[in-house]
């Protein structure tokens, strides 16, 4: 069997027509596959879905109990028949709960990788390669240009800032899921024991990190109580990014904008969103992440996903690794 | 090269004035020598290297990477030099250390030009990606931080706790990597006695006059002149050697040859640098539209010298000969600057008249209606006044025309910086104009500042309800006849301009009142400011 009658993208998302099943599929489906709970994965709507247990709770905090018709839980390494197709979920390192998917039948195996990184990460757990006939690689930060520094430097950098500017509050930009606990965690892991405060936006997935076992501090809403209003000065507050052009940032002393994310190693996208401390800290694969996975795993061929798929395609070339890009649409490749 | 690639990537992110000079003294105190002189020259652009083509950079990346792959690289990025520190991959055994910047520009001044590519190389082998970028920025020339000269010397004084006229004073004496400059400013060693003796010395500024300012002042204390739109300039010619300096202390002599080789006195004076003819050739005094043709150059050709001949108007002196004359009082000063102008070269020299008055009512008159487009409004200063460095309120006064003032149509917001992040508080707004038979809104200018923090949130609010289009950070709104918001916007003049598309670029336009009772058809057309520069305003 060829691997492309296996799995093969469809308008609707990457297709398993023998398992009539969709990963991570757009729209509503019949039969959904979840690699992990960011919104561009994970829908609401689906008649039936197979994921962790954990991004099926995320899903649930996300979108409400009536997510999805039926779901079942796929723990982690054990293979489970879907309308007789063999799949397998293994950790992706990306968020808490995220898995790459794995799909067998006569003898070949395409490993789906959803988003993933290679970093170690306190909040989840890490990736771990899968011997595969096609490895599906995401291409987020395909470019030589991403090397992403040591996360510690990053957060050096803010504890930094903090000290040269204490009358300004930082409030830093970090999406919901992953990146804003992540950060916590990291700040927390260098000794920064103030309280953080955090928007509403972020309540939930945080205290659900803290009851997965995540150590995440003290916590505060970020919001002004009555009489005691205070300006935030000096403190950290963690945000959605959308939230900076809130008139929600403007109950803050005299703001610092910081923005934690891959992207942020480009200067004119920093300057171009405002952000006066860009910290590099990215839920991705750098560059060198990417194409070490990909010599690692040593595929007999790779396909590419959302991203900078033409850079990554043009790589596996010069390696003479049999590369396309799938051209997937509906995926956020921004997002991080 | 690591804690000045650290506050360059801050300076550049980093829009207001007091943080970057926080950034920048908190550098100059804990950087050591001879770096952040170097530094310091860099920021300031007194550092000279051997510079390198970009072309170069790219060749060197290409010895070690795929041409497709560098491509899509550079289209992401944009920047040549940001490219190239990101995608740059060090041979596997190097270990990366970091080379301080002291080092880094004596081996770029030491090495000749066939060894430039292999030093190039070295260094960037060696250095991680910040290091890289503030290399490469280095050498090929132009660090296009956001930060003056001018704010440099603010940082240090902040660093020294000195007053910034004092930085001034000294700059021209001292050359990088300004081991003593810092030795003074750490309070190490005493300020600095220089050797040259033709240095800029701090002016001597005027307040604008505020509400009830003249009250109580008795005319007859003071002298009055005309405001002239130039720049302020310094002339020194001491010990025999000449300088001409801006009023920050930058030198420019090299953009004005004539005016140095007419220096033929000896002393420092201070006044306005003009284009066209002085008084005396009877020739009419160039806008500041043709002085610009003058200036933020390093040399000029024969041509710009015909067409656009520089001279000094003088308002004062401050060395006449070899004696420091500032304490004396104006009255005194102003007859020794006399003497000197009449015997000094009648093209690169005049003397700005004084403007008799006997009341403030008369003098706010002449100021309204002055005889000249390029006057600004009157200078005022004491009669007994000495020239004092800064600006120290009471001896010397500026009363400046009223702005003009045009009603213009909001057209595109964009959010601010710092405090006003979360507010859209960058306005682009335009004048109506036919084009192709219809009606429509022409941009003419940009304003951020000139509102309340109350019309600021009047703004806002305006902007996020009526957002009609978005590209990028900017929001384009509501402009309809019929529909909108006019603001009234006040500018100190009008300039021709090719570059913006309506014909017109104003001067310091400030949003000065918002006009809810007006309908965007009732604001200003395109002829109306058109016919302001006409009228040479």
């Amino acid at each position: 069997m060829t691997p492309d009658t296996l799995l093969y993208p469809a308008p609707k998302g990457l297709y398993c027509e023998m398992g009539d099943f969709y990963i991570d599929p757009v729209q509503p489906v019949e039969r959904a596959l979840i690699t992990h709970g960011h919104a561009d994965h994970a829908r609401a709507g689906h008649a039936h879905v197979l994921a962790t247990r954990e991004t099926l709770d995320i899903m649930r905090i996300r979108y409400g109990d009536g997510f999805c018709g039926t779901s079942q839980i796929a723990p982690l390494g054990e293979t489970i028949t879907v309308n007789g197709m063999t799949v397998r979920f293994h950790p992706a390192g990306h968020v808490l709960g995220s898995a790459q998917i794995a799909v067998e039948a006569d003898g070949t195996r395409i490993v789906v990788s959803g988003d993933y990184k290679r970093r170690p990460d306190r909040t989840c757990r890490g990736f771990e390669p899968v011997p595969c006939d096609v490895f599906i690689t995401e291409a987020t930060f395909g470019l030589p240009v991403f090397h992403h520094p040591d996360d510690r430097a990053e957060i050096a950098r803010l504890l930094m800032s903090l000290r040269q500017f204490p009358e300004r509050a930082h409030i830093v930009g970090a999406y919901a899921l992953g990146k804003a606990q992540r950060v916590i965690a990291l700040l927390r892991q260098q000794g920064y024991d103030e309280p953080i405060h955090i928007h509403g936006a972020l309540a939930k997935l945080c205290e659900y990190y803290q009851n997965e076992g995540t150590d995440l501090g003290e916590i505060r809403p970020a919001t002004l109580v009555g009489e005691g209003r205070q300006d935030f000065a000096g403190a950290i507050v963690i945000g959605p990014p959308s939230a900076f052009a809130d008139r929600w940032a403007r109950r803050f002393a005299d703001p610092l904008a910081v923005f934690a994310s891959g992207w942020m190693l480009i200067r004119q996208r920093a300057k171009q969103r405002g952000v006066e401390l860009p910290l590099v800290i990215s839920d991705h694969c750098d560059w060198a992440e990417l194409t070490g996975t990909i010599r690692e795993i040593a595929p007999a061929e790779v396909w590419v996903t959302h991203g900078r798929e033409e850079a990554l395609v043009r790589w596996c070339e010069l390696q003479g690794i049999p590369a396309r890009p799938l051209h997937l649409v509906g995926y956020d490749d921004e997002g991080e | 090269m690591k804690t000045f690639a650290e506050l360059l990537d801050r300076l550049v992110l980093t829009p207001q004035r007091n943080a970057k000079i926080r950034l920048l003294a908190d550098y100059f105190r804990e950087a050591g020598d001879p770096s952040r002189g170097y530094a310091l020259a860099a920021i300031a652009g007194t550092l000279t290297l051997n510079t390198v083509k970009p072309q170069l950079i790219r060749d060197l990346l290409l010895e070690r990477m795929d041409e497709v792959l560098f491509r899509y690289s550079y289209d992401y990025v944009g920047d040549l030099a940001e490219t190239v520190s990101l995608v740059w991959e060090p041979p596997q055994q190097r270990v990366t250390a970091d080379i301080p910047l002291g080092e880094v520009v004596e081996r770029l001044q030491m090495a000749g030009r066939s060894e430039v590519r292999s030093l190039v190389r070295d260094m960037l082998d060696q250095l991680d990606t910040s290091g890289r970028f503030a290399l490469l920025k280095l050498v090929t020339g132009g660090l296009r931080i956001g930060v003056s000269a001018r704010l440099a010397k603010q940082a240090l004084a902040e660093m020294g706790g000195k007053d910034v006229s004092e930085i001034e004073t000294l700059w021209h004496g001292l050359a990088p990597p300004y081991l003593p400059l810092f030795l003074w400013l750490s309070g190490e060693a005493d300020m600095p006695v220089l050797t040259t003796p033709a240095v800029f010395h701090a002016v001597m500024l005027a307040t604008p006059v505020g509400e009830g300012d003249l009250e109580g002042l008795d005319p007859a204390d003071f002298a009055a002149e005309w405001k002239w739109d130039g720049i302020r300039v310094q002339l020194a010619n001491i010990g025999g050697v000449r300088r001409l300096y801006s009023r920050s202390g930058d030198e420019i002599s090299g953009a004005f040859p004539e005016i140095l080789e007419a220096a033929a006195f000896t002393g420092v004076i201070d006044g306005e640098l003009l284009v066209g003819g002085t008084a005396r050739s009877n020739q009419a005094t160039g806008t500041f539209a043709d002085l610009q043709q003058r200036l933020n150059r390093k040399t000029v050709n024969r041509k710009l010298l015909e067409d656009y001949p520089a001279f000094i108007r003088g308002y004062d002196i401050l060395f006449s000969g070899e004696r420091d004359i500032r304490a004396e009082p104006f009255k005194e000063r102003r007859q020794a600057l006399g003497t000197l102008i009449d015997a000094a070269s009648p093209q690169h020299f005049d003397l700005s008249p004084l403007v008799p008055f006997s009341t403030w009512e008369e003098l706010d008159r002449l100021r309204s209606n002055p005889p000249d487009p390029v006057i600004e409004g009157v200078m005022l200063k004491r009669l007994d006044s000495p020239y004092v460095a800064g600006r120290a309120k009471g001896p010397w006064f500026k009363w400046k025309r009223e702005p003009f003032n045009i009603d213009a149509v909001l057209m595109y917001a964009q959010r601010g910086h710092g405090k006003r992040s979360s507010y859209y508080s960058d306005f682009t707004f335009g004048v109506w104009t036919e084009s192709d038979g219809q009606t429509v809104l022409v941009p003419v200018g940009k304003a951020y500042f000139g509102f309340t923090d109350a019309e600021l949130e009047i703004l806002d609010r305006f902007v996020r309800d009526n957002t009609v289009e978005r590209f990028g950070p900017v929001r384009a709104v509501r402009a309809e006849p019929d529909a909108g918001f006019v603001v009234e916007v006040a500018f100190e003049g009008l300039n021709r301009s090719t570059r913006h598309k309506s014909g017109v670029a104003m001067r310091f336009p400030r949003i000065a009142r918002l006009r809810a009772d007006k309908l965007p058809r009732d604001a200003d057309r395109l002829e109306t400011l058109q016919a302001m520069i006409e009228t040479k305003i």
